[in-house]
């Protein structure tokens, strides 16, 4: 039981509560600047743009770790349509990581706005100014942030059933803050799908 | 919780027990919580929060809805130019601009008002916008009109004015009585309207002098800040009346300056006007007093101009008045926030509308 490896590596443990705050605080300040001529609009925008890079930069070393430190696999508890929804919201988040800060950089390139991260500090265009394409991507930064938050909510929610409804040690594995390399099994023990009995 | 025992468990019963059904509602309860700050940080419970969105539309319900066009100052031509440093700015900032040197910049002018193919008025309110493109990315843009003062000082009180002057579709005027209540509430504008009904107006664009308005603060190489308001005072020497202006004309104000640019380039002193601490930053309707330090930083040159419709440097450029450099910050204007967010929230829709652009009322004829 011990040589399975039933808890996410530690780097995809700290990559992943590094970058959950972050990207929640990011989808909220992205949707606040967006409904607000208040004074803190001005900072909120010079929050979003250095935020958005840094969770770029995470989301690649996420991805390089990933490949490097597969996760453990998904409890046989789960059914075949389980383990897809998992598996493809998972793609949908990583894709989502990466689109909306690329697409946030661009949209500013072809909206011909300096992407300035902090004093002097700016980052080039990625894209050419074009206003037709900026268009497009300003729009789709919004749709895709909001698409993001769903899927953030369902992750969440999702997170939670396997907590507290299904208890199959999905959420522990993410969740252990055990540094140490054998990892204790789950609290609970695997039981069937749907308890029917409270175990506490 | 003992007193779940209570239920007992129906082995072959598919139905979760009242401990589950809990234990359901919490994560319920926790996503809906996520989604009620998500909501309200968005502002979905808040339909009295002024946003971007409100703005547009108080903008559209006086212009119309004119796709593909800035919401304010619509009407509008695109000049470039340089701005030739004389070093004496470097004295308050260390922002680049104000060494002794040559900056290329891309301007507009324009008129006030979301409607783009107003006949061009005297009395409405000249706008000179510009971007200087520093060396690296840096900029530094700044929108400016030809009025001592602006008519409000909070964006509330701005969105509450335009509210007021929509005409009521009844008479297609404003009523006058939502502008008296307006003007009721809000004495520092009717000060400011006595200050913009006292100004000496110009016979155009090119012989007018463009403020600033809102404070900013500019910040020397040794961190000491003082909060200045700008102004581009023409060079009446290259700039003055000319004989060949065109007298009337939908277009009259825009002919005569395309002419102008054509004839020889026009200028600009670029003057920053230093406030004392007692001068207030944070209310765009109150002038400082005239004895303030000026100060010429050098002289802004405009030598083309191209219509919005032939290419116009200008046409996609948001005059965001806070892309700012380093050695100049945003003060406490209210104001400033609002215009950058809304110049925003336009800019993205006229980009989206850009298809269906008709095209801009200013034409520069290309000999």
């Amino acid at each position: 039981m011990t040589e399975k490896p039933d808890v996410f590596p530690l780097s995809s443990r700290i990559l992943h509560w590094l970058m959950a705050p972050l990207v929640l605080a990011m989808l909220l300040i992205g949707v606040g600047m967006a409904a607000s001529v208040s004074d803190r609009y001005h900072l909120l925008v010079s929050v979003h743009k250095p935020l958005g890079i840094a969770i770029l930069v995470l989301i690649v070393v996420r991805i390089v770790n990933r490949l490097l430190y597969p996760p453990p696999p998904l409890p046989d508890t789960l059914s075949p349509i389980e383990k897809l929804a998992a598996k493809g919201s998972h793609i949908l988040l990583y894709t989502l990581m990466v689109a909306l800060p690329l697409i946030g950089w661009g949209m500013l390139s072809a909206g011909s706005y300096p992407v300035v991260l902090f004093g002097r500090f700016a980052l080039p265009a990625i894209l050419p100014q074009d206003e037709m394409l900026y268009g497009i991507l300003r729009p789709a930064h919004t749709y895709l942030a909001y698409l993001l938050f769903a899927t953030v909510l369902v992750h969440v929610g999702a997170a939670l059933m396997h907590l507290l409804i299904k208890r199959d040690g999905v959420f522990e594995s993410m969740a252990t803050v055990a540094v140490g390399l054998p990892h204790e099994p789950p609290q609970a023990p695997p039981i069937e799908p749907l308890p029917l009995a409270d175990a506490e | 919780m003992p007193d779940k025992e209570v239920n007992p468990p129906a082995p072959r019963s598919r139905l979760p027990d009242l401990a589950t059904l809990m234990r359901i509602a919490l994560i319920g309860i926790v996503m809906l919580a996520m989604l009620v700050v998500f909501g309200w940080v968005a502002g979905w419970f808040s339909p009295n929060r002024l946003t971007q969105a409100k703005l547009m539309s108080a903008f559209e319900g006086i212009a119309g809805i004119q796709p593909g066009f800035r919401h304010n100052h619509a009407k509008g031509v695109c000049v470039s130019g340089w701005f030739e440093g004389n070093g004496d700015g470097a004295a308050i900032s260390s922002a680049r601009v104000f060494q002794i040197g040559h900056v290329p910049v891309i301007g507009r002018f324009a008129l006030a008002g979301g409607m783009p193919f107003q006949p061009d008025a005297k009395g409405t309110v000249r706008s000179m916008a510009l971007q200087f493109l520093l060396p690296g990315s840096a900029e530094w843009r700044t929108g400016m009109n030809n009025i001592p003062v602006f008519p409000v000082n909070t964006p509330e009180a701005f969105y509450e004015q335009l509210l007021a002057g929509k005409p009521d579709p009844a008479t297609g005027k404003p009523d006058p009585a939502a502008m008296q209540s307006f003007l009721a509430s809000h004495p520092e504008t009717v000060r400011a309207g006595a200050i913009l009904k006292a100004r000496q107006v110009t016979a155009g664009f090119s012989d007018s002098t463009f403020n600033s308005l809102d404070a900013f603060y500019f910040v020397d190489a040794n961190a000491k800040r003082v909060p200045v308001r700008w102004s581009t005072v023409p060079e009446l020497t290259t700039n003055g009346p000319m004989a060949d202006a065109p007298a009337d004309g939908k277009d009259a104000l825009f002919d005569a300056l395309v002419s102008h640019i054509k004839a020889q380039p026009l200028q600009w002193h670029l003057i920053l006007t230093v406030g004392a601490k007692e001068d207030p930053t944070d209310d765009a309707t109150l002038p400082w007093p005239a004895d303030r330090q000026h100060i010429d930083a050098g002289l802004i040159t405009i030598n083309a101009v191209t219509s919005e419709n032939g290419g116009g440097e200008c046409t996609d450029i948001n005059f965001d008045p806070l892309v700012l450099p380093v050695g100049i910050e945003p003060s406490d204007d209210p104001l400033l926030g609002a215009r950058s967010s809304a110049y925003a929230a336009s800019a993205a829709l006229r980009a989206e509308q850009s298809k269906k652009k008709a095209p801009s009322a200013v034409a520069v004829n290309h000999d």
